[in-house]
């Protein structure tokens, strides 16, 4: 589903490298998580993929179902099933939350070719997402992410990932400010969406969420490369002995 | 100025010249009415036409705009105006009672008066009462001194108009919509006066509609809201109009009022709504919205002066600009507190989004304060659309020209939101988004 290859990017203002040549293959129905020390580029590479213009590609390429997907524009990405759960969800003042999932659910319907949702199918749709999530009727009164906590802005991206049943789903630390009984309800909200025919992206700093989210694939990101690739316990391994072998080894 | 020194006129003050002589015989009006309008005629020989030089005009350059004058336009045609009248839907199918003013005349066959009058309100032809022996009252501006050049230019020229009563006590039930509709080119000049009576409520909408091919439109509103009672007026001002577009508003709020006004432009070449708001009673409240797009060429004012002169009244301003192409935007406020004005709080604000690097936006909030127990506050910002945000929004599959519109949207629908008169605020995001489509 995902093949990255060779991948480099830089900030384009500055022009420094914060990928240096990261290769990764996610298939169908498989969960990778990446993991790594702060500032490895763990954010940089799901923005990469979501297509923000802070980065320039330099080098490598990635495909998404087989096409290019740097020569995509981000909602032409989102329309093609990417969809990345932001580490910071940003707030939207003066945009309603239903008239921006509205538009959003249509939008990619439309660039599909599907027809709109009717707006009872568009009602029953978020309320039930919403009920699972344990997101209040009042939080989707209010402007997108608007005095939302930290907590409420991550259940509100997972609700967001749940309507729009995207096809790669990459989460950027989506367990950080987040409290047990919240991250199990996330959790629980992510792993509703396990598919065979999706893929996922778990990125975080921590051990903790793979408990709950178990991934098939554990890689190491560090100085913008992968360094290691193993199985989930590779991740246990991470929590013991921590990240200082790979800050230096990738030195 | 000195007035012995003669100025050398412009092809367009010659064409206004020509204009007056040739339609005076037909103008309504006393004596004493046709002896203003020859002062505002000679207002404009002696001083020519409001232009760069004058502080207020600043950027708003109407003398080096106008090329030329066209006529006034001739009498409407009914059946055309009843045609217009019928597409003009700006508020959808919010329920209102209308009243027309057609090629700048009252058009009473087209205007809802029996049910207006059921309401308590009462129209009268401006024309009529222009005739009368208080006739001069209806053209007299409540400021004194040098009258302002776009309202000097509206006395000399003035068609016609309205006369709307509001009884005491009365609460009309529907908004009012002032539907001024073109049906042929020319220039349209327009005088309506609308008074509130003490403890009554009503809200106001006007719209202009119709091409008035080279024409400049020149309307103005004299207000009065008398205690206790309650105006709100929304103007609409869209269409993307070649010729002028010039509108004033008179304001005088007795105690205990409130009067609220959003002035919304979107489209025209070169349009100025300027507004002289007035306190006479204590305890009053004025708050005055401005929504304002412009693209291309375009150059929009929103041009204001709230005059404290009793105390214990608040106002609020609150002005949002959206520019586009190589458009020009400006906000002039002032904000004036006498000395015995004490306990007032007035809050003015100016917000603008440039949507290109060639717009160009000059914001100029004032205050001017002479009381010592006030509370003023002003501010103005000036910027881009959010990335971060645009993004956001496009990574959830929203294309970028609706993830702007979204954007935009929410920026200008702060003011319409606080403006609050929720029937209209539909057709006024309506009206943004036909704008962002279409400019
Ligand atoms: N847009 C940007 N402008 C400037 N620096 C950036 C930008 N994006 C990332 N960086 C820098 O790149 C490095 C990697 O950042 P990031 O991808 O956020 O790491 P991580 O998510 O792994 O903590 C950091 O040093 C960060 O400061
Ligand atoms: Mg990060």
């Amino acid at each position: 589903m995902l093949e990255i290859k060779n991948l480099h990017a830089r900030i384009a203002e500055d022009e420094t490298e914060i990928l240096r040549g990261v290769d990764l293959t996610v298939n169908a129905g498989e969960v990778h998580a990446i993991m790594g020390p702060n500032g490895s580029g763990k954010s940089t590479l799901s923005y990469v993929l979501a297509g923000k213009d802070d980065y320039e590609i330099t080098e490598g390429e990635v495909l998404f179902n087989g096409e290019n997907m740097l020569e995509m524009d981000p909602d032409e990405r989102a329309a093609a099933g990417m969809f990345l759960a932001f580490q910071y969800p940003i707030e939207i003042p003066g945009v309603a939350t239903m008239e921006f999932l509205k538009t959003a659910m249509n939008a990619q319907r439309k660039a599909r070719g599907e027809d709109a949702l009717s707006i009872p199918d568009f009602m029953r749709r978020v309320k039930a997402a919403a009920a699972h999530l344990n997101v209040s009727m009042d939080m989707l009164k209010r402007p997108l992410n608007v005095g939302f906590s930290g907590g409420e802005k991550k259940r509100a991206e997972i609700l967001q990932m749940s309507l729009l049943e995207p096809k790669l789903c990459v989460l950027d630390e989506t367990d950080s400010g987040l409290d047990i009984d919240a991250l199990r309800v996330v959790s629980e909200g992510v792993n509703k969406l396990r598919a065979p025919d999706r893929a996922m992206v778990v990125i975080t700093h921590y051990q903790r969420l793979l408990d709950h989210i178990v991934p098939d694939v554990v890689h190491v990101l560090s100085k913008g490369k992968i360094v290691k690739s193993g199985n989930k316990d590779l991740a246990l391994e991470l929590e013991k002995n921590g990240y200082a072998d790979y800050v230096d080894t990738a030195a | 100025m000195n007035a012995s020194m003669p100025i050398r006129h412009t092809q367009a003050e010659s064409d206004l010249f020509d204009r007056y002589d040739k339609a005076k015989s037909s103008f309504a009006g006393s004596v004493a009415v046709t002896a203003l309008r020859e002062a505002a005629v000679d207002q404009i020989r002696d001083h020519g036409l409001p232009h760069r030089r004058v502080e207020e005009y600043k950027y708003t350059d109407l003398r080096a705009f106008l090329k030329a004058a066209s006529p006034l336009s001739a009498a409407a045609d009914l059946v055309a105006a009843k045609n217009l009248l019928a597409e003009q839907n700006s508020y959808g199918d919010l329920e209102r009672h209308r009243i027309v003013v057609a090629n700048g005349v009252y058009v009473a066959e087209l205007s809802d008066s029996d049910a207006l009058a059921a309401e308590g309100v009462k129209i009268q032809d401006l024309n009529d009462v222009l005739e009368g022996e208080n006739g001069s009252q209806y053209l007299t501006a409540p400021k004194s001194g040098l009258s302002d050049g776009v309202l000097a230019l509206n006395t000399a020229f003035v068609q016609g108009g309205v006369v709307l009563e509001v009884a005491d006590g009365a609460d009309v039930s529907k908004p009012v919509e002032l539907v001024h509709i073109a049906t042929s080119s020319g220039a349209q000049v327009t005088r309506n006066q609308v008074r509130v009576g003490a403890g009554a409520r009503l809200r106001l909408l006007e719209t202009f509609t119709g091409e008035t091919g080279g024409g400049e439109i020149n309307s103005v509103f004299d207000y009065h809201v008398a205690d206790k009672a309650y105006l709100a007026a929304t103007r609409l001002i869209v269409g993307k109009d070649e010729a002028a577009r010039l509108f004033t508003s008179v304001t005088t709020i007795g105690a205990e009022a409130e009067f609220k006004s959003l002035g919304f432009m979107a489209g025209p070449r070169f349009a100025r709504n300027q507004q002289f708001v007035n306190f006479t009673g204590e305890n009053s409240e004025a708050k005055i919205y401005g929504v304002t797009m412009a693209g291309g060429d375009d150059l929009a004012d929103q041009t204001l002066i709230v005059d404290h002169a009793v105390p214990h009244c608040n106002s609020r301003e609150f002005f949002k600009t959206v520019l586009d192409g190589r458009a020009k935007g400006i906000y002039q406020g002032r904000i004036n507190v006498a000395q015995h004005a004490q306990k007032t709080d007035g809050e003015m604000m100016t917000q603008a989004l440039l949507l290109s690097e060639d717009a160009e936006m000059a914001n100029k909030p004032e205050l001017e304060i002479f009381a010592d127990d006030v509370i003023c506050a002003h501010g103005a910002t000036s910027g881009q659309i959010d990335e971060d945000l645009l993004f956001y929004l496009r990574a959830r599959g929203i294309p970028e020209a609706e993830a702007k519109t979204l954007l935009v949207l929410a920026f200008l629908s702060e003011a319409i939101e606080e403006y609050g008169e929720d029937d209209v605020t539909e057709g006024l995001e309506e009206r943004v988004r036909d704008w962002l489509a279409g400019h």
